[in-house]
């Protein structure tokens, strides 16, 4: 990162953003403002979440923009994402506004830790407004919080709030509408200096008779610490030197000054963002420092939580209430040494299992819609080559991933639900003993959970992780876990070749999943004693209080993944599909009897019968030609092998029939070669390739598309021997390899940004491919050799 | 009286930090987190697997691994 340039005030809109601890109810909140209008993007250059949108019930002349930050416990950042968060607040992100408010939300249950982060951001001298969240929850722990008083003691205003009901949010709005409409007129009085010195809200919007404290329009942030007085001294000498290097951010100097003096990883790490005057400076300062006997790692630190708990006893009220709050009578069971693993994994088991059952009905209705569209287009256009693509290159194509939908909205609902009641936290804490077994820690386990939805956001998940090896070891066995889109590769697949009741199909598909997680357990054990060597840093995970799930917040999370998910189906898996329609069309089966390669006029012709005849003529070895009265005595089984040497002679059947060597001894045909060809882009284009390579087996002259669903096809498939193709041990071994093999455009892509580095994607794209390969064939012949 | 680690307190058990020995790379993070020397803890209880162990602070939970509850020394009061 390069030094940055200086803000440029863009008078355009009103920028709030909004910033807090981890689980303080911001997410809510932020939905809550936005409504259902948010956009979700990127920061530029790295991948960390940037949530923004228009506010509801913006005064229509001063509009306002939210910005979501991610949640933080410092302005010391220890990932990606509280970095992110700190550079937007010290205004170093040239492509985000400079904050026309901050909204610091904190959780009144939590007073101390969340004031803790917020007297940092009050210090930095942007206007500054206090949402106070959860105060029902803070009340049920007889916790009663004088606002007034808070807003006093902080010199900043404070909006009580529940977000989770919505009480409060109008108050907030309100506050923020005052603040647009206040910076606007006062840059029409001074417009060579706004926004850099807008001025705190006007009232604080606590319906009382409160009053901003005499000093509120400050030319001098505020500070919130008596500090050792040596620290003071060498704190403000730093501070001069950074006001004169750094004029536009003059203001945040201060809490600056403090944070490179007493976090040795911000210097470490971002040397280029200070000169060497400054960096021999603070090196000097905390020379003296220590010659002196203080401490100036933890200094700060505790002279600002000796402040924060005094403010915080001077206008909490408490009230004894009897017996353990509601989350702990929970955790009782729910992390108890016998219950609360058995909970967990009667939580996972019933999630997969679910997962089919609840899914079924949608997934029928959705597969007879498609069936349906591509019936329509089919007489709709009439035979021909355009007919043929849309009906059953793109519809039939995306139509059979589409299908999934049901099963991944259920399957992110379900995560949205464990993060968004606080059981995440304790997945993490019940797994921690078993991922540290393999040298990673509990954070590790919530990117790998999420992967199981899709390595995408598993692997943008990595991000809280703070130690970079642990990092680069678990994006690295992220895609091991079994992801959504190999879903519908298992479903198929399951149904295909092992069938029974549904009990029997959970229990398969659950080996399957334990199989991605044993590897990849495995595979960090491995990374972890050889390329990434390396302590684990220590786990400090917060257990937050359970909640009650906001339904509109779930949702809203489900909606936003599973639209990831659509996306791809409607651009990737579209564009893949169409390519592949291409493959398996193309080149046309030669119609003269001397083989010549000439053209058809499409797939469907009117003397389809005489075709058939001569193309499985012309397929036979030469020297031994077939009489026509033969050939028309063989027609219904001559048009099915008319079909297969179509898609034999094809592009895709040629590359099929290429890599088939390497994938014969894991018992694998040319067809199977071609699925994973295609599927080396996305893995759920295995199903769609497998019914367009499969429908191409079972067009023919005049007939409709087959009804029958691919896996009714499959497990008709048979070889030239008459034994079926897709027996259970095909089909198992098949699964092994699509729960080992990269096969993922997307997260190739994702990892190489991840890592800033084409290395690392290349690596992973190896070993798995690798992987898989050998464990296929372990499974294949291993099974044969016991007789399956 | 004398300062025990605070992976030794028994679950329920209440005590005042002491001293901090995590080494300093990895102290910062904990003292943000509000463990300070002074402050009043709570060890909740232990994970089903023995490790890690789940403290309350400041009136929140906090999950650390056993080996850096070795290091933080706390005083039982009387």
């Amino acid at each position: 990162m390069s030094a940055p340039p200086p803000s440029v005030p863009r008078d355009t809109r009103f920028t709030v953003v909004l910033t807090g601890n981890p689980n303080c109810g911001k997410t809510t909140l932020f939905n809550a403002l936005t409504g259902l209008r948010a956009r979700v993007g990127n920061y530029a250059g790295v991948t960390v979440e940037r949530k923004e949108g228009a506010m509801l019930g913006a005064d229509a002349a001063h509009p306002v923009d939210v910005l979501d930050l991610p949640g933080t416990y410092s302005l010391s950042p220890q990932s990606l994402d509280e970095q992110i968060a700190r550079d937007v607040l010290f205004q170093r992100l040239a492509d985000v506004p400079a904050p026309g408010l901050v909204v610091v939300v904190v959780d009144a249950s939590n007073l101390q830790r969340n004031l803790y982060y917020a007297t940092q951001v009050i210090e930095l001298g942007h206007p500054t407004c206090l949402a106070l969240n959860m105060v029902d929850v803070a009340r049920e722990n007889g916790h009663e919080i004088d606002v007034d008083g808070l807003s006093v003691a902080l010199g900043v205003p404070v909006v009580p709030l529940i977000a989770s009901d919505g009480e409060g949010v109008e108050e907030l709005k309100a506050a923020i509408n005052r603040s647009a409409v206040e910076r606007v007129s006062q840059k029409a009085r001074k417009p060579e200096h706004a926004p850099a010195v807008a001025g705190p809200l006007a009232h604080p919007p606590t319906g009382s008779q409160a009053r901003l404290p005499t000093d509120a329009r400050r030319s001098e942030p505020r500070s919130f610490q008596e500090l050792p007085e040596a620290f003071g001294r060498e704190a403000s000498a730093i501070r001069g030197q950074l006001a004169g290097i750094f004029p536009h951010r003059d203001r945040l100097a201060s809490a600056e000054a403090l944070l490179i003096l007493s976090d040795d990883k911000v210097l470490a790490a971002h040397p280029e963002q200070y000169p060497p005057a400054v960096r021999q400076a603070v090196a000097a300062s905390r020379a003296r420092l220590e010659a002196s006997g203080v401490d100036w790692r933890s200094a700060a630190i505790e002279a600002r939580y000796a402040r924060v708990s005094a403010i915080a006893q001077h206008v909490t009220v408490e009230s004894f209430v009897e017996g353990e709050n509601f989350s702990d009578r929970v955790d009782r069971v729910l992390t108890h040494r016998v219950w609360g693993l058995m909970v967990f994994v009667g939580i996972m088991l019933s999630m997969f299992v679910s997962i089919f059952v609840l899914a079924q009905l949608p997934m029928d209705a959705l597969d007879a819609g498609v069936g349906w569209l591509a019936d329509r287009v089919g007489s709709v256009l009439g035979p021909g080559a355009l007919q043929d693509l849309l009906a059953n290159g793109v519809i039939k194509g995306v139509g059979a991933v589409v299908v999934f939908l049901p099963q991944i909205c259920l399957l992110f609902l379900f995560i949205s639900l464990l993060e968004d009641t606080g059981y995440m936290a304790r997945a993490a804490f019940l797994m921690d003993r078993l991922m540290s077994r393999v040298g990673l820690h509990g954070k590790s386990f919530i990117p790998m959970l999420s992967s199981f939805a899709c390595a995408i956001p598993g692997i943008m998940a990595t991000r809280t992780i703070e130690s970079p090896k642990d990092r680069l070891v678990t994006i690295l066995i992220a895609p091991l876990m079994s992801c959504s889109a190999r879903l519908p590769v298992y479903t198929v697949l399951i149904a295909a070749c092992v069938g029974g009741g549904a009990l029997r199909r959970g229990m398969v598909l659950t080996a399957m999943y334990l199989l991605g997680i044993v590897g990849a357990l495995g595979m960090a054990w491995v990374f972890k004693r050889t390329l990434l060597r390396g302590e684990p840093p220590p786990l400090i995970l917060e257990l937050p209080p359970y909640k009650r799930p906001v339904v509109k917040t779930v949702l809203r999370h489900m909606w936003d993944r599973s639209k990831l998910f659509l996306r791809r189906a409607g651009t990737v898996i579209l564009g893949i599909n169409v390519l592949l329609w291409f493959l398996v069309t193309y080149p046309k089966v030669p119609t003269g009897a001397d083989g010549a390669m000439k053209p058809t006029s499409g797939s469907v012709s009117q003397d389809a019968v005489g075709n058939v005849a001569s193309a499985v003529a012309s397929g036979l070895p030469a020297g031994s030609p077939l009489r026509p009265d033969e050939a028309h005595g063989q027609v219904d089984s001559l048009q099915n092998e008319r079909s297969g040497d179509q898609l034999r002679r094809s592009f895709a059947g040629r590359l099929g029939h290429m890599i088939e060597p390497a994938i014969r001894p894991l018992g694998f045909d040319w067809k199977i070669g071609i699925g994973i060809v295609a599927s080396f882009a996305a893995r759920e284009v295995f199903v769609s390739t497998m019914s367009v390579v499969y429908n191409v087996g079972e067009v023919d002259a005049g007939d409709r598309v087959a009804t029958a669903g691919l896996a009714e096809t499959l497990r008709g498939e048979k070889r030239e021997d008459g034994t079926r193709v897709y027996t259970a041990l095909t089909g198992i071994t098949l699964m092994v390899f699509y729960v080992f093999a990269m096969q993922c455009v997307s997260t190739i892509a994702i990892v190489g940004r991840e890592t800033n580095s084409w290395k690392w994607p290349l690596f992973q794209f190896a070993y798995m491919t690798a992987l898989a390969w050998c464990l296929a064939f372990v499974t294949y012949q291993g099974g044969k050799l016991l007789g399956f | 009286m004398d300062i025990i680690p605070l992976s030794s307190l028994a679950p329920g058990a209440k005590a005042v930090v002491a001293e901090i020995r995590v080494p300093v790379e990895h102290r910062g993070r904990l003292l943000e987190m509000g463990l300070l020397v002074g402050t009043t803890v709570e060890l909740v209880r232990f994970a089903p697997l023995g490790d890690p162990v789940e403290i309350r602070i400041r009136g929140y939970n906090l999950s650390l691994r056993k080996h850096e509850a070795e290091q933080v020394m706390v005083r039982q009061g009387r």
